[in-house]
């Protein structure tokens, strides 16, 4: 136990020291602001563009911005926070592997399932952590200028797609486990991604694809409950826990 | 060296340390060993002590042992001053990071892979009076090119070709193992030596007054027969120790 959190301090520090949880804290500050000025500057710079807009035909009337647009935006842009996320994470093994410095460790005795429960805790904590910091500031900036009560099911909306981001890591961690480059880590998660969207487009097996969770906009406006979502959670959470599962016997046999 | 360590699966057989077999992958018998990699890689944002202390939380020493340990430690392999993060190291000082990395956890087997390899003359002396020192206390087992080395600090040695342990022993045991590479005649007076020539072909000038002879030792007591009647006075009759160079070379052939 103790060796297993001298590690995850380890990894900690590894975060703080080589800036990556800084890079992270401001990329979800950025993102938490970003959501609710794009909403508020839209009207705005609608007005700019009307002129123009007008000579080519269109006419912009009133626009009406709240806070489901700003949590419209929250929704569009956090796939690309967890695209950066998993970009900056995606060494986290391989390039340990790579330089072998987990060599050493190993040999003085660290268990190799520790490795991965420590890596897993890590990037799941600052998933969590930088998601919900996310979330909190745009939660806030709507609540001082808007209403956060037009968005139903807001909370189960957050967490379905934070739920999302876990399951795209557990799958970063088995990748991790089985090959040499993070490069490779890279293509196969999104590959996997793929392939979890194109099975959410057969009508049958749809509800089944952690894809759905990516989809969070039905439940927003209020039009589907979380009933829709459970058989795609039950999955997601499944694959988690298989994902990190597997890695471990898999580290296990690794030739470092 | 890394099948020892459960790093590297064997082909065949099975490894022992200290009684208990050692087991692909996840090894508990690395609790006995330390370890020295050729080029040992540390988290380079750490500093030593912070290094030291990962190592021996990681190996299960209680606290104030680490901290007592890396001291001494630390200052054994001259970086006790040292507040820098290792990212900032030179070779050597990784080098000597390692042994201490290595020797924290008192280990019963200290592993050292070509610990010397890549290092300048001052360098490989810190390493070699280290390992040297630590030899009271455990067993060391290295791989090394550097034959000196080897003369200075093993008590046994194997020469490896091709993956087969080609010749065992003590230094001495391996020396006997080639009585002699043959005798130096230095004869005292110029001429002299033109003289033996003449009468014995196979002996070869080295230099001045200095000759080389490989060959039975009924012909070197022929010589030395030679040498009395014809009063040719001498200045020494050596016999030619081998050295580990020339007994790898011919092990390696």
């Amino acid at each position: 136990m103790r060796s297993l959190l001298n590690f995850l301090k380890k990894e900690y520090l590894e975060a703080v020291r080589t800036g990556k949880l800084l890079v992270l804290i401001l990329l979800f500050v950025l993102f938490g602001i970003m959501n609710p000025a794009i909403a508020k500057l839209t009207p705005w710079m609608m007005e700019m563009l009307s002129d123009t807009m007008a000579e080519n035909g269109l006419v912009v009337t009133n626009i009406h911005v709240d806070a489901m647009t700003a949590w419209t935006q929250f929704f569009k842009n956090i796939p690309i926070a967890l695209i950066v996320f998993i970009l900056i994470f995606s060494d986290i093994f391989t390039k340990e592997y790579k330089s072998g410095t987990l060599l050493l460790v190993l040999t003085k005795g660290l268990s190799r399932y520790k490795i991965v429960l420590a890596k897993t805790v890590l990037l799941l904590s600052f998933w969590t952590f930088g998601y919900g910091l996310c979330f909190a500031i745009t939660y806030s900036y709507n609540a001082y200028f808007w209403d956060n009560s037009i968005a139903e099911n807001l909370f189960s909306s957050v967490a379905v797609w934070w739920l999302f981001g876990i399951w795209v890591i557990c799958l970063m961690i088995l990748f991790s486990s089985l090959l040499q480059n993070n490069t490779g880590v890279i293509l196969c998660i999104g590959v996997s991604v793929l392939f979890a969207y194109l099975f959410s487009v057969i009508p049958k097996a749809k509800v089944y694809s952690p894809a759905v969770l990516m989809d969070t906009n039905s439940l927003l406006i209020g039009t589907e409950g979380m009933d829709a979502y459970i058989k795609a959670i039950v999955v997601a959470a499944a694959m988690c826990i298989v994902c990190v599962a597997v890695s471990i016997p898999v580290i296990n046999k690794r030739q470092l | 060296m890394k099948a020892i360590l459960g790093l590297l699966k064997p082909s065949s057989g099975q490894i022992h340390v200290m009684g208990e077999k050692v087991h692909f992958g996840q090894t508990r018998t690395n609790r006995y060993i330390g370890y020295l990699p050729d080029v040992p890689e540390f988290y380079s944002y750490m500093t030593p002590s912070e290094y030291l202390n990962l190592c021996g939380a990681v190996s299960g020493m209680n606290k104030s042992d680490i901290v007592t340990r890396s001291k001494e430690l630390l200052e054994q392999v001259g970086l006790g001053g040292e507040r820098r993060r290792i990212k900032g190291f030179s070779r050597g000082m990784k080098q000597r990071l390692g042994i201490a990395q290595a020797l924290l956890n008192q280990p019963k087997l200290l592993i050292c892979d070509e610990p010397t390899s890549a290092l300048d003359p001052a360098g490989r002396k810190e390493i070699l009076d280290i390992l040297l020192a630590v030899k009271e206390q455990t067993t060391v087992l290295f791989s090394t090119h550097i034959l000196s080395d080897v003369e200075r600090i093993c008590t046994e040695a194997a020469f490896l070709n091709d993956g087969k342990i080609a010749m065992q022993g003590t230094i001495a045991e391996l020396r006997n193992k080639r009585s002699s590479d043959g005798f130096i005649i230095e004869t005292e007076q110029k001429g002299a030596d033109n003289t033996l020539i003449k009468a014995f072909g196979e002996l070869q000038r080295k230099s001045q007054n200095t000759l080389v002879f490989h060959g039975s030792e009924e012909r070197l007591f022929a010589i030395m027969k030679y040498i009395t009647e014809n009063r040719i006075p001498i200045q020494r009759i050596e016999r030619i120790e081998p050295t580990l160079e020339s007994l790898f070379l011919e092990v390696a052939k």
